[in-house]
């Protein structure tokens, strides 16, 4: 382990002295200079670990410098940081060093990033920038950027208007905004430097997801399955804007770029123009396997890894087949966009399980080989293992309650569904689980190659869905399905549970009131930092979940934490407050608890959440005496 | 209280002895929809004037027939996919006393037909005017401005709250009187 990660120190020293050079060139020159640097090294790094040993690819996951430039720490989306000045012994001691109020009242669902003595924040519509310097006494704001984004776009948001980040690369921050746009801006200035339209509010398209920068390009999704969007993915070069490369989520294989490198793993993949064949004639084209969630990169495989939406709409009787190529997960060449292989996790998907999760990838021996995996919780409720490589299953375990489905074949790679719970046209079923957000939405997890273990934050709800007939009307909601969430098996409406990758198993897991709609982040002071929607901030120990330290803050958080290392050399964990999102949209769109229908249904399931918090977002920044 | 509700009960049961409500057997289908402004505040500088009120409205307002059919236009034209059946989502609830461009049906028309800021939209060239106004008097029942006698009853599908014809007036509900 050690040995792994010192000998990867000269490739990320030589990116650090590269850097302000690379400012000034373009930035594909940059990234090119960095891969040239590091690929001999790290091929001269890849000593045999240990036998139990779980960790990221060294180049996706490189040693940590104390910054946090994208909101999942690294192509790895570990979100671990090495520091260790917080632990689990002086976590109890942590103190406010700073807050700033973001004036806006909606869900915060971005992470901080620190780039040098800077943190870089981007609110929720309209979606503005500050930048705080972190070298002066209480981080004054040093610029703020505003896009002004179209009022309206703020009517085709499905769930909040939220955005969950911006991403930092070569000088410059890149973010989206809900109506569609996605901007450059120089990192010390301020000054917008490009902003590429590529969205179509009118069609009911928005932008809520963080981007990825790699290798010079700006990975970006729409937002739209409630709504008949065609979901896609779209490469914009990080000069200039210009769009690369456009994967759409639905439709002809050209479209989606499948071509003949495309080798998928299972059967139930593998045929011509199944984004076509699959739906009802021309139900693809508003079909939804939108692209609003997480991206990782693996440099070594030159591969990028992105989930695909649910179908549209919610109702499956009116879109029978398997509605390829939505709640599924891609394997990218992020050059060419090109697929290399796909697997489904919910073949004509019957209860809105979004496909878009974060995947963590990691190395580690599996039944006695080294394999280079992917591992996914997913919203139907299954821990996925994924050979990263081919795609295909190695493991996939309930990590909650799921009756909805009876596990994973894998030998078809295909989900069993249960047909107790199948939902339709004019037919209440009762007691699905999980509900439509999933055993787990968005919220991202950590995980952490001391302990081994993946830290989860989720969900434990059921519902009841009635599907029913739906219109499409562009720019307007196409969902077909009445549904009302209720509080799961035990009554808890969240859980934070740590995953024990190896065993497959879970390794402890606490019971939250509400959702766990916040990410998380764990330190190798084996301390894991996650909030709660009645505003809690929570640390607790990575090894036995034991609450060390909690602070109130001014709303319900559904943010992402980060921890880095400020100017002062000294370890600061930072974490937005701010409830709203799906679940807190009761508080953040003041919605009325007499209907259980609201919110797509999951108001019912958070009626008292006005009485224990009201809106508004803050930063919070804390640090040890 | 209860003296009131049994005069309600009274003028009921003598309503319905005498007619059945009047009703058109079609309402106006045309595309196209009236071009009366509203509007949507109560300050007037020099003095409040009396509201203009739409001769519609009320041949809408506590008609059955137009309240039902406001109901099923709800679904139909994916209002409810934003504002779910009253309780709200991607729009604002509307069977809460709280009104951003007002409550009269007048207002609530006007929204429908002229689409508001923040993600309201114009339904101008989608909806005969007539249909505006039944689902303009349909929204109104959600907070319970609507007769009892008039309102939509029980649904055949999931019940995602009280049937229009039980829900309680937004207004008052809560407060004591
Ligand atoms: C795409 C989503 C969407 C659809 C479809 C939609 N609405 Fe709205 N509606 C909104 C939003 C967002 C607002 C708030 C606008 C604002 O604040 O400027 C709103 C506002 C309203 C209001 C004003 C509420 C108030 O407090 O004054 C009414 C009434 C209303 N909608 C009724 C309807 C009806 C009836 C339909 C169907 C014909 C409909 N809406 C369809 C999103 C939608």
């Amino acid at each position: 382990m050690k040995q792994t990660a010192q000998s990867v120190v000269p490739c990320v020293d030589a990116v650090r002295t590269n850097r302000s050079a690379a400012l000034r060139k373009r930035l594909e020159s940059f990234s090119a200079a960095l891969l040239l640097v590091c690929t001999p090294l790290l091929t001269a790094a890849s000593e045999a670990p240990p036998e139990s040993a779980i960790s990221p690819p060294a180049s996706a996951a490189p040693r940590d410098d104390g910054q946090w430039t994208m909101p999942a720490k690294n192509y790895a989306s570990t979100r671990y940081s090495e520091l260790t000045e917080i632990n689990e012994g002086n976590v109890k001691n942590l103190q406010v060093a700073f807050t700033f109020s973001t004036g806006i009242n909606k869900g915060q669902e971005a992470a901080p990033l620190v780039v040098g003595g800077m943190m870089y924040i981007v609110t929720p519509f309209p979606n503005i920038v500050y930048a705080l310097d972190l070298t002066k006494p209480g981080a004054p704001m040093k610029w703020k950027f505003e896009p002004n984004p179209e009022p309206a776009a703020q009517g085709v948001a499905c769930c909040d208007v939220v955005n969950r980040g911006a991403a930092f690369a070569g000088g410059r921050i890149f973010f989206n905004t809900l109506d569609g746009h996605t901007i450059a801006l120089d990192a010390n200035t301020g000054q917008p430097i490009w902003n590429a339209h590529i969205g179509n509010i009118n069609i009911g398209e928005t932008i809520t997801m963080a981007p990825l920068v790699v290798k010079g390009k700006v990975l970006v999704g729409n937002s739209g399955g409630e709504m008949g969007v065609r979901g896609w993915v779209k490469a914009l070069d990080a000069a200039d804007g210009h769009v690369v490369w456009t994967a759409y989520g639905t439709g002809p294989d050209k479209d989606v770029l499948i071509g003949p490198d495309f080798r998928p793993h299972y059967d139930m993949d593998k045929g011509k123009d199944l984004g076509v064949t699959t739906w009802p004639p021309e139900a693809w084209r508003i079909g939804g396997g939108n692209m609003w969630g997480w991206i990782s990169y693996d440099p070594d495989l030159n591969l990028i890894f992105h989930g695909t939406g649910n179908p549209g709409p919610w109702n499956p009787d009116l879109r029978p087949g398997d509605n390829k190529w939505t709640s599924g997960i891609f394997a990218r060449d992020p050059d060419t966009g090109a697929a290399k292989w796909f697997y489904q996790w919910s073949p004509h998907d019957l209860h809105d399980y979004d496909g878009i999760n974060e995947q963590i990838l990691l190395d580690m021996n599996w039944q006695g080989k080294p394999r280079k995996v992917l591992v996914r919780p997913e919203r139907n409720g299954y821990l996925y293992i994924l050979d990263r490589t081919t795609g295909e299953v190695l493991s996939a375990k309930p990590f909650g309650s799921v009756n909805s489905s009876k596990g994973v074949d894998l030998k078809s790679g295909r989900l069993i569904e249960n047909p107790d719970k199948k939902t339709g046209t004019g037919k209440v079923v009762r007691d699905i689980c999980p509900t439509a957000s999933g055993l787990k939405d968005w919220q991202p997890s950590a995980f952490s190659p001391k302990t081994r273990l993946l830290y989860i934050p989720h969900n434990n709800l059921c519902m009841d869905e009635e599907g029913v007939e739906v219109n499409y009307i562009a720019g307007t909601p196409y969902v077909g399905m009445n549904v009302r969430m209720i509080p799961g098996p035990g009554g808890n409406r969240g859980a934070f549970t740590a995953w024990d990758i190896a065993a497959e198993k879970p390794a402890w897991s606490l019971k939250e009131n509400f959702p766990v709609w916040s990410g998380t982040v764990v330190t190798a002071g084996d301390v894991v930092f996650y909030g709660t929607m009645e505003g809690w901030f929570k640390a607790v120990s990575a090894k036995t979940g034991d609450l060390l330290w909690q602070f109130k803050t001014g709303s319900g958080i559904i943010g992402q934490p980060i921890t880095y290392r400020g100017p002062d050399g000294h370890q600061y964990v930072a974490i937005l407050s701010g409830v709203g999102g799906w679940a807190g949209a009761i508080v953040s769109g003041d919605l009325d608890p007499r209907d259980a229908t609201a919110a797509l249904g999951f108001v019912n399931a958070m009626k008292d959440l006005k009485d224990a918090t009201t809106a508004g977002g803050t930063l919070y920044v804390f640090r040890l005496p | 209280m209860r003296h009131g509700a049994a005069m309600f009960l009274f003028t009921l049961l003598t309503l319905a002895a005498c007619q059945r409500e009047e009703r058109d057997t079609r309402p106006q289908s045309s595309l196209g929809s009236g071009e009366q402004p509203m509007p949507v505040t109560t300050l007037e500088p020099g003095g409040q004037r009396p509201s203009a009120s739409d001769n519609k409205a009320a041949s809408f307002e506590a008609n059955a027939f137009h309240l039902s059919e406001g109901k099923r236009l709800f679904s139909w034209f994916n209002c409810s996919g934003c504002h779910a059946n009253g309780g709200g989502g991607m729009g604002p609830a509307l069977m809460d006393q709280k009104w951003l461009y007002g409550s009269s049906i007048e207002n609530i028309h006007a929204t429908i037909r002229d689409g508001r800021p923040k993600g309201m939209p114009s339904f101008r060239d989608k909806i005969p005017d007539d249909q505006i106004w039944e689902l303009a008097a349909f929204v109104r029942s959600l907070s319970g401005n609507a007769p009892s006698s008039a309102a939509p009853q029980r649904n055949d599908d999931m019940m995602p709250h009280p049937s229009e014809n039980r829900m309680p007036d937004a207004a008052t509900l809560g407060k004591s009187p």
